[in-house]
């Protein structure tokens, strides 16, 4: 994989989202009513001139608390996080393994409650939303990437990228649009370099290659943020970096925010910014 | 969309998920079939039991019977004649038939019909069930030659010979008078209750010649092909009496007048000119038909003929239970019971139904159970599943989709189940002969036996609502089996999922 062929296509990705990427965009900053409920809507509107002021951070996080029970015992594991996420930064955490890096991550992805504190996303207060809202959020706003890939076993490497929008699609949308989403799927996989790979099922793809399949289902949906939890926890160190190059890329390319968690130190240097998670609080670097 | 793309994944992935089809699939087939097969031996029994039984029998309650049976026709005629197409009186008693085989007497309890030969033919198919072909087109009860069936003619060319029925008829009766030396006649005792003296018959000469069985014969009776016919270990049918033997009827003496009541029964030796086989094997092993005159005679009724029964043929298509309820009215109940075919039959047909009923319930326990089966592997394939169905939470699916994909997939199961099943069902019903033939030949023991169910086939009968609302039910289960694997599926929270290894 040269350096150029990714640049080219990039770049045209570039034009993607920010030609007909954007209007796209803005399509799905206004879900349908029947899909997201009224207060999701109102949210997202409001997050209309939100986007006007490019330096509002698109995530804050205030005393965010979360504990776990192990039979009578509570086992706290956020003890107060604060934090702001800038648009188009990439952020990276980092921790030693079980500070609550994965959790901090999770409650950002709406994954999983707070039991204190407020996540606000593009200046409106998503913790407390419903399941329904939550699901829109994860499937259109948020782009996540795993350690262990998490892709679908029974499903082609073109299928898994394209679940995101199999999932916000009924069947006979879906059947509408879909040459429009195959040909951005397999542009996304193009500019991860697996074009060669598109029928292969994951159990079929190197680990590298299964990562790179997971970044270009995460994007599909052309998210705002791009969470990514330990994403070269299981490569080696030469398949990690290119997994690195291609945040760094998308990050710089197109101007994607990007939440890191790992506990390398020499990925997270790949940052822009880093914090450190200790003790259940955020300390800069 | 990803909902039917994954169900219809794990439909192709997930063999174990066949068994459960499988045990849908049978079950299915299983009740097709029993339903089937069922619908068909009681539909040919009913059509056996009306073509035996005349639509309409008015009977008398006394065993006696009424006097004057053209009167209570014409009142038959009065009150319903536009819908009759024929009546005819009979004679029904309980009588004892007695023969001779190797030297002893064989007796048999039997059910003693007089019928008129001239009307008896208007209702029922009785001539139908004859086996000379004479017969059939116009009963006589004097002894034909020869020339009986000796193919059944109900039956399919493939049914054995029955060799014996070619000497049958005055043949036989020479044959029979050749080998025994020409008995005296017994003077008739009088302290002998069974020799009361052979009262005259049409053939009788005059009073005081000898009769000779060789060139005569006593009053012509028809007898149920079972009462003297037996099965040889091969299956072949043979016979201890044949059309042309002599047979003997012992009648009950109680009521006839001029008899003591002490006394047990009168004896009357009949000629057998024919056999009756309507191949339901209650009626061929108990009805035995003589001339309604001679039977009156027989019991003493000469001066006032009565008769215990008026059997009415009702017109093509008109309500049987409608014309029995007009009887009824005008003919006073605790005198006369009206009766339509099949409330005669209703025990043994209401039997059948229940025996259906039953059956089918222990059948769709059957599929029920093949349902917590699905559960079961549901709920394996959901445990599996685990981290699959968090990564699609992590992408946005909400729980109702979670719950769809197994739900959808749950109905996949279930119709493919139900609809192999139903495939599975209507082509063993179809091919059911051949099926049962060849598990014969297998075994080595022929499976449908038509001698013992006289129908050379299995019937069967398809009714569709019925295969319909097997399917449905199938499939109904198959998805009531599959809701709580979904729901624990869609309950699942995404984090835990995930991290599920």
């Amino acid at each position: 994989m040269n350096d150029h062929g990714i640049s080219l296509a990039a770049s045209d990705l570039t034009s993607v989202s920010t030609g007909a990427g954007l209007a796209v965009d803005r399509r799905h900053l206004a879900p349908s009513p029947a899909v997201a409920p009224r207060h999701v809507t109102t949210a997202i509107q409001g997050a209309e001139h939100a986007i006007e002021s490019p330096t509002d951070p698109v995530m804050r996080v205030r005393g965010l608390k979360k504990s776990y029970r192990r039979g009578v015992h509570e086992i706290p594991v956020l003890g107060g996080v604060d934090l702001e996420i800038g648009s188009g930064e990439f952020l990276s955490i980092v921790g030693q393994s079980g500070c609550g890096k994965s959790t901090l991550l999770h409650l950002l992805g709406t994954l999983d409650k707070p039991d204190e504190g407020e996540i606000h996303f593009e200046g409106h207060r998503i913790d407390n939303l419903d399941p329904a809202g939550c699901d829109v959020l994860r499937n259109k706003h948020f782009g996540m990437i795993f350690q262990f890939y998490h892709l679908l076993p029974e499903l082609n490497a073109l299928q898994n990228v394209l679940t995101p929008l199999m999932i916000s699609n009924g069947l006979i949308s879906y059947r509408r649009h879909r040459r429009r989403f195959r040909r951005r799927a397999m542009e996304l996989l193009e500019m991860v370099g697996l074009s060669h790979r598109l029928r292969h099922k994951p159990r079929e793809l190197s680990g590298g290659e299964m990562q790179r399949a997971a970044i270009a289902r995460a994007l599909i949906a052309n998210p705002r943020v791009l969470l990514a939890d330990e994403p070269t926890g299981n490569l080696d160190k030469t398949t990690g970096d290119e997994i690195i190059r291609i945040l760094r890329r998308l990050n710089r390319e197109q101007n994607l925010t990007i939440v890191m968690v790992t506990h390398d130190a020499a990925i997270a240097d790949s940052a822009d910014r880093q914090v450190c998670l200790v003790e259940g609080h955020v300390v800069e670097r | 969309m990803y909902k039917y793309l994954l169900c219809w994944r794990y439909l192709r992935s997930r063999y174990i998920a066949l068994a459960s089809i499988v045990s849908v699939m049978l079950g299915v087939a299983t009740m097709i079939v029993v339903n089937g097969v069922m619908a068909g031996f009681s539909h040919e029994m009913e059509d056996r039991m009306h073509e035996v039984l005349s639509d309409i029998s008015f009977q008398s309650r006394s065993s006696d019977g009424f006097p004057n049976a053209e009167w209570h026709m014409e009142q038959i005629q009065r009150v319903a004649g536009q819908h009759i197409a024929g009546m005819t009186p009979t004679v029904n008693t309980p009588a004892m038939l007695s023969f001779k085989l190797n030297g002893e007497f064989v007796n048999r309890q039997v059910h003693l019909i007089g019928v008129d030969e001239k009307t008896y033919h208007t209702v029922g198919d009785f001539g139908k069930y004859l086996q000379h072909p004479e017969n059939r087109r116009r009963l006589s009860f004097e002894l034909r030659e020869g020339g009986y069936d000796e193919r059944d003619h109900q039956a399919g060319p493939e049914a054995p010979l029955r060799v014996q029925m070619r000497r049958a008829g005055w043949a036989r009766r020479r044959d029979m008078a050749s080998l025994a030396p020409p008995p005296a006649q017994p003077a008739p005792d009088k302290a002998n209750p069974f020799q009361t003296g052979r009262s005259p018959t049409v053939s009788d000469v005059v009073e005081g010649t000898t009769f000779d069985p060789a060139k005569e014969q006593h009053t012509g009776i028809v007898l149920g092909i079972a009462l003297s016919s037996y099965h040889d270990p091969q299956g072949r049918e043979g016979f201890f009496v044949l059309p042309g033997d002599d047979v003997s009827l012992v009648i009950p003496g109680a009521g006839i007048p001029g008899i003591d009541s002490n006394k047990i029964g009168l004896r009357e030796t009949c000629t057998v000119i024919d056999f009756y086989e309507s191949k339901m094997s209650e009626y061929d092993s108990s009805f035995v038909f003589v001339p309604i005159k001679e039977l009156q005679r027989m019991r003493g009724m000469t001066i006032i003929p009565k008769v215990n029964s008026i059997q009415i043929q009702l017109k093509e298509g008109v309500e049987l239970d409608m014309v029995r309820d007009q009887l009824r009215r005008d003919f006073p109940p605790q005198r006369y019971l009206i009766q339509t075919w099949r409330d005669k039959q209703g025990p043994l047909l209401a039997a059948v139904r229940m025996e259906t009923a039953i059956l089918n319930l222990l059948l769709f326990l059957i599929i029920a159970v093949a349902g917590f089966g699905i559960l079961a592997i549901f709920y394996m394939i959901v445990v599996e599943k685990t981290r699959d169905i968090g990564i699609l939470k992590s992408l946005g699916a909400s729980s109702h989709g979670i719950m769809g994909i197994f739900l959808s997939y749950g109905l996949g199961l279930g119709l493919l189940g139900a609809g192999s099943g139903m495939a599975l069902g209507l082509l063993f019903i179809y091919y059911i002969n051949e099926i049962a033939d060849f598990l014969g030949w297998l075994t080595g023991r022929p499976l449908f036996d038509p001698t013992i169910y006289y129908f050379q086939h299995i019937p069967t009968i398809v009714d569709p609502l019925t295969v319909a609302w097997v399917v449905g039910g199938a499939a109904l289960i198959a998805i009531v089996a599959s809701i709580m694997p979904a729901r624990r599926a869609a309950r699942l929270h995404p984090v835990e999922a995930l991290r599920y290894e």
